[in-house]
């Protein structure tokens, strides 16, 4: 009990360690881009990378911190990306300000992940373990199969919606096809930028840290450590795993909407069960419930390829495996001995505790 | 007649679904682990007996031998070297090592096989067969998919209850320690269970290719997901669960197909699956564990 309180202190200092490092990352980065000294296809890079780290923060809020496997993440970023690319068309001639018509489109691709996760969530309260992670991938892949019959378009009467064709649309002659079934959304306005995605990640980051440091946080991780203990002293299961999952899916349709409108053309195949899965990835490289893992984990990841690009054709081969080895490697007993003798600051009951827990 | 036709494509499809399933549903109750490069398992497979067929000209059964040979071992090799350091790791580790598996199975047929799709040879050599006058028509395929299955299903339930290993996998799948202190050797009974899953997909793979004669490096992807739906479906551990769950999901999908749409197929399938894990949280035939304090 003790300890508990001792750790107060600690988690605002890691914090702010998290909020910096994002900070000072985003500075570098900015001065780096101003001066011209990235390369293009790096560049090209940085708003997926934001996307990916408030796709992997929020996953970890699923996975971590309320301790349910998802294999179906990407979906809720589907939903956001499509409806926001269709929130920033249709507002095209009502809002002029970019910087505003990307912050309302984010939040409609926010709000409709939210309703689409509320779908989800009876599952999500009834199931548990890998049943609940094979709802969450069929849930992902319906979606994929919806947004790609899906034909959306918009003229002066508003907007049209078919499941059939572009031409059971039945717009005027100066409507503006959105999204094209198989060949996804089209004509997006690239409204998205380095500093949006930035703004995006402090966001999540602020929402995300504060929940899982308040009362409902604890809840949450109550939940996860020992269901029947927690209900039994009045926490509501319903409640929270609600708001974990809906905060989740919210922070992945915004997510979804910034990565979106990095691009002229999105596809529906984007954000099939490989995304799904690459962004559990991040959070299971990152560490499980630990959010600064997840920022790195997903940034070093996101890099990772376009480094290993000299290795041409055996990129991925390499990434494979390097996948592989980290994982045997964190997880070898001895090596996780060695590392918890030699943290900094702990204190040796503690290392001798840990290294116990360990064997 | 066409729902009878349709019926009949569905449990083609869905028999090799169940024997994909049946690798799955077998290490997730050995293992307790989702086994993600098994898809991958079944492309290798396809491969294997793609070469030998095309460029070594080998007969059928030489080449199926040769495909069960080489993807057992690529099953217990793997899971020598990827999983079994893993054993004690929590299970989420687990699952991203299987990912990187398949990423790597992938990439190395990327690699060998090039990215453009290979046509399977024919392999069948049962005619197709027509009934009613020509209103039914029953492809050869159909008929060895479908027998395969029933033959694998009932050899894999009498090995199982009958033998002593199948003994051995029932008591670790049971209770790792307890089976440990009879003297069980569990480490060999995990193996053992990779090696029979991965044979099971070899089979599936020159079935699938047989069904569908085209071969990429990610053919083995999608049927991988729909086989590890079909056992979840089933009620994942259980033998008879991943049959049924596998047969069920095939004949959804080709009814979907059939008669509502068919770029939603896909959908329709998950969709009932939610369905049915709604009602049965532990799918058709698994069990429900309960909780104590």
């Amino acid at each position: 009990m003790k300890k508990r309180l001792s750790q107060a202190g600690k988690t605002t200092r890691s914090n702010f360690i998290t909020y910096g490092l994002v900070i000072v990352a985003f500075t570098v980065l900015r001065l780096l881009q101003s001066g011209g000294a990235l390369t293009s296809s790096l560049s090209g890079q940085l708003v997926p990378i934001c996307a990916y780290i408030v796709m992997a923060i929020s996953l970890n809020l699923t996975v971590g911190i309320m301790g349910e496997l998802s294999l179906g993440h990407a979906g809720f970023m589907s939903v956001g990306a499509f409806t926001s690319v269709i929130a920033a068309v249709s507002l095209q001639g009502t809002i002029s300000s970019g910087w505003l018509r990307l912050a309302v489109s984010m939040a409609v691709g926010g709000l409709f992940a939210g309703l689409a996760s509320l779908i989800v969530v009876v599952p999500v309260l009834r199931l548990k373990g890998d049943y609940l992670a094979i709802v969450t991938l069929a849930f992902g892949e319906i979606i994929k199969n919806i947004v790609n019959c899906l034909y959306v378009g918009r003229d002066g009467s508003g907007l049209h919606l078919s499941m059939k064709d572009a031409a059971s649309l039945g717009m005027d002659a100066d409507g503006v096809k959105i999204m094209q079934g198989p060949m996804g959304a089209v004509g997006i306005p690239k409204l998205s930028s380095l500093t949006a995605g930035f703004i995006l990640v402090l966001l999540t980051l602020v929402v995300v840290l504060n929940l899982i440091n308040s009362r409902a946080g604890r809840a949450i991780m109550s939940l996860r450590d020992n269901r029947i203990a927690a209900e039994s002293i009045g926490i509501s299961p319903v409640r929270y795993k609600i708001m974990a999952f809906v905060t989740s899916a919210v922070l992945a349709g915004m997510a979804g909407g910034l990565y979106a409108m990095n691009f002229s053309s999105i596809l529906a195949k984007k954000f099939d069960f490989n995304a799904s899965i690459l962004i559990l990835v991040f959070v299971v490289l990152g560490g499980i419930g630990n959010i600064r893992g997840s920022i790195i984990a997903a940034a070093a990841l996101t890099v990772l390829p376009e480094l290993l690009r000299q290795f041409s054709d055996y990129r991925m081969l390499v990434y494979a495996i390097v996948l592989i080895l980290v994982m045997l490697i964190t997880n070898n007993p001895q090596v996780k001995t060695f590392f918890a003798g030699h943290r900094p600051g702990m204190k040796r009951q503690e290392k001798e505790e840990e290294a116990g827990n360990v064997l | 007649m066409s729902i009878l036709s349709n019926l009949i494509n569905g449990i083609s499809l869905g028999s090799v679904y169940a024997i994909i399933a049946l690798g799955y549903t077998m290490v997730y109750g050995i293992a307790k682990m989702l086994n993600f490069a098994h898809g991958d398992v079944i492309m290798v497979g396809g491969y294997m007996a793609f070469c030998s067929m095309t460029y070594l000209h080998w007969g059928v059964f030489p080449a199926i031998v040769l495909a069960i040979a080489v993807c057992t071992l690529l099953g217990v090799v793997v899971e020598g070297l990827a999983y079994k350091p893993l054993r004690q790791a929590p299970s989420l580790a687990v699952l991203i090592t299987a990912i990187g598996v398949s990423y790597l199975l992938e990439n190395a047929a990327l690699l060998i096989w090039g990215s453009d799709p290979k046509v399977f040879p024919s392999m069948v050599s049962v005619p197709t067969q027509n009934l009613f006058d020509g209103d039914l028509t029953i492809t050869g395929a159909s008929i060895v998919t479908v027998a395969a299955c029933v033959v694998i299903m009932v050899g894999l339930m009498a090995f199982t209850s009958r033998t002593k290993m199948g003994k051995a996998m029932r008591a670790v799948s049971e209770d790792k320690g307890a089976a440990q202190l009879m003297g069980i050797n569990v480490n060999a009974t995990i193996s053992m269970t990779f090696a029979i899953g991965s044979g099971l997909a070899a089979v599936a793979g020159v079935l699938l290719c047989s069904a569908y004669p085209t071969l990429m490096p990610t053919t083995g992807a999608m049927p991988g997901i729909k086989a590890f739906t079909a056992a979840v479906f089933g009620g994942i551990g259980s033998i008879p669960g991943a049959m049924i769950g596998g047969l069920l999901l095939g004949v959804i999908e080709i009814f979907g197909k059939a008669y509502i749409s068919t770029q939603l197929s896909d959908a329709i399938v998950f969709a009932v699956l939610i369905v049915v894990l709604l009602v049965k949280p532990t799918g058709l035939l698994g069990h429900e564990i309960r909780e104590k304090v």
